[in-house]
């Protein structure tokens, strides 16, 4: 059991739903992150999802390629992210999620990776270009660790393939709620009746992310998932300010409102 | 085991869950179709008597002369239609999804080759067409671009990162998980996930099949020595793949740019490392933290920094050796190729032309070399004349 673990089943406990924020580490320098993962924690982030920035974001939209653009101006890298996992961790016990692509963490060693990040006080991971198919030996070295290996999962439903992965996730199920890259505009019919589905298969909390962009489609998800999952909306912003820590912490004060 | 699509511990299927389900589908696909007989006869209909193939292997007896040594004989895919080998594997894939009921084709670009190539399949087949290229490569290849139009292709230029064919291929995914349902992604070389590598190079191996046909007309079976360029690797493997278990030797030649320093060369087998990048495990030049770096080369269909990956394959095995020439070599042996034969060849097969300049005169009369003209520069008329 990790933070993860736990901290879903507090909220199952309390009826209440997940609030999961990313923001890209280093964007704009590693230290305005650190303030904004403060203001994430302080004001009721149930988990924060760091973002590696990677050179070739294929996977991601324009908002979270802008800020992985500014985080690699600053030559921010994976050790510069360890650290500010490990200085959040001596003051907070929200739940800690790493996102990226896999050459980071093959480049890094995948052991030496997950042993390092569990280390500095992380608790899960997401990689954009790790479907279940090549996930067998990275999921060994994550369970052993006790770190999660958190799959997505498409809105496409009812396959064996939804079974297979939802087998071997862990910490939360990911539903992605529309075919795109994150930040899309979010237009799938039926939402309610595909998380309804997976929350039949699975004993785990069903988070909703990719596009959630109003307080209506936040408060829409949030009714009948066990989480929603926001980035880009977030970032931008982010952008649009100076003060980041304060715009981070107003962010996080509406949306939990608007799921509970 | 769960995973597939792997030679020896490259390739593999490295994408977004998203695309998960248009891989599985084409794989069922591509193996339904290219055992089926009608599919079969189409396709090779077209190649006969639309791309004009099979086309011909040219004994190059002047240029032969000035590398003085060995025989070098061309295998002309500069003379296949669009003018390079790309349209081989356009056709293949046009047609299977064509028959898989898609009616949106996306491609990438570098040098502009497999853009016109892909635009001229689905202006075939009635099939609407978006090709994305990098910025910088819109501008050097500009002839394309235009041929493109022309053909009723609508061309994306893509101002991300450095503005060439790694960024086309971003662009391209990016496009591809937005519009999986409806959209076919034919992607122009032995790279990204399976069955992409494996598909393509059965497309192309008709170059090296063709060739296991000609040769005895200049009194050979196999030949001693082959040579094509690699950036992705497509006209390489399609040549190399039916003469694997064959005594020929294998030689791919990567662009070796200005230099060997990061940013200057195209060389992922010579100078890159093992790594996970659109969709496979392969060689990539990268730096310590797995960034992918920026390549160069003047051939920008060779500018990229990854490699297909059977090529890293046959690298670990030593089945083929894999070299590198630079942009001053190559305009050296494009310049003379022209002067010498009167074949204008693209600046990405000049790389394989020059290695065999240096290859030649090490080895005896009486052996053989088969280069992969894969395709005719006019695309470089005016980056030659600059440089």
């Amino acid at each position: 059991m990790n933070r993860l673990n736990t901290h879903f089943n507090n909220l199952k406990n309390k009826n209440e739903k997940a609030l999961i924020l990313y923001i890209t580490a280093g964007d704009p320098n590693i230290n305005t992150t650190f303030e904004i993962m403060k203001a994430l924690a302080e004001n009721g982030a149930d988990c924060i999802e760091l973002g590696i920035p990677f050179s070739d974001p294929m996977a991601d939209g324009p908002v979270i390629q802008r800020a992985s653009t500014r985080a690699l101006k600053n030559d921010v890298n994976v050790d510069l992210i360890f650290s500010i996992v490990k200085r959040f961790r001596e003051h907070f016990q929200t739940p800690m999620v790493l996102m990226g692509y896999f050459n980071t963490i093959l480049r890094y060693g995948m052991e030496a990776f997950v042993d390092t990040f569990k280390k500095a006080g992380g608790d899960g991971l997401i990689i954009a270009d790790l479907p279940y198919e090549e996930g067998e030996d990275f999921e060994n070295i994550c369970k052993t660790r006790d770190v999660s290996l958190i799959y997505l999962i498409s809105p496409e439903m009812g396959s064996e393939r939804t079974r297979n992965i939802l087998s071997v996730t862990d910490g939360f199920v990911y539903c992605i709620s529309h075919y795109g890259t994150t930040g899309g505009e979010s237009k799938t019919e039926n939402l309610d009746g595909i998380i309804d589905s997976i929350k039949s298969m699975t004993d785990l909390p069903v988070a909703v992310g990719f596009g959630i962009s109003t307080l209506q489609q936040a408060r829409n998800a949030g009714r009948i998932a066990d989480g929603i999952i926001i980035g880009s909306w977030l970032i931008k912003e982010l952008e649009k300010t100076n003060d980041k820590p304060k715009v981070a912490s107003q962010f996080t004060k509406t949306l939990k409102q608007a799921i509970s | 085991m769960r995973k597939r699509g792997y030679f020896g511990i490259f390739g593999g299927q490295f994408v977004p869950e998203l695309l998960m389900p248009a891989l599985l589908e084409l794989e069922q696909a591509y193996e339904k179709y290219i055992n089926d007989v009608q599919f079969k006869r189409e396709l090779s209909y077209l190649f006969k008597n639309y791309a004009g193939r099979p086309t011909p292997i040219y004994y190059a007896k002047n240029f032969t002369r000035i590398a003085g040594g060995a025989r070098i004989l061309l295998k002309r895919e500069d003379l296949n239609h669009t003018g390079s080998h790309k349209l081989n594997n356009c056709l293949g894939q046009a047609l299977l999804a064509k028959n898989m009921g898609k009616k949106r084709i996306i491609a990438e670009t570098g040098a502009g080759q497999h853009g016109v190539a892909t635009a001229t399949a689905c202006a075939l087949l009635g099939l609407e067409c978006h090709v994305y290229m990098g910025k910088e490569d819109t501008i050097r290849q500009e002839l394309n671009v235009f041929r493109m139009k022309m053909l009723g292709t609508e061309v994306i230029p893509v101002e991300s990162g450095t503005q060439t064919l790694k960024d086309a291929i971003n662009e391209a995914m990016r496009d591809w998980v937005t519009t999986v349902k409806t959209t076919h992604y034919i992607i122009g070389s032995v790279v990204g996930p399976h069955p992409f590598p494996i598909m393509v190079r059965n497309f192309q191996s008709i170059i090296g099949q063709e060739a296991l046909q000609q040769l005895p007309e200049y009194g050979i079976d196999i030949p001693d020595y082959i040579i094509a360029c690699v950036g992705g690797g497509s006209n390489a493997m399609g040549i190399f793949h039916p003469f694997v278990d064959t005594k020929a030797r294998l030689i791919g030649v990567e662009a070796g740019g200005r230099g060997a320093n990061v940013g200057d060369h195209s060389s992922s087998l010579g100078r890159g490392e093992q790594g996970v990048f659109h969709g496979k495990r392969s060689y990539f030049l990268q730096n310590e933290y797995g960034q992918i770096s920026p390549a160069h080369s003047i051939a920008a269909g060779l500018d990229y920094p990854g490699v297909g990956p059977e090529h890293a394959y046959y690298k670990e095995t030593g089945r083929a050796q894999y070299v590198s020439i630079t942009d001053e070599e190559a305009i050296y042996a494009y310049k003379k190729l022209a002067r010498e034969e009167g074949i204008i060849p693209a600046l990405e097969s000049a790389h394989a032309l020059a290695y065999a300049l240096k290859l030649a005169p090490t080895i005896p009369e009486s052996q053989t070399i088969l280069i992969n003209l894969s395709g005719r520069g006019d695309k470089d008329i005016i980056t030659t004349k600059i440089n």
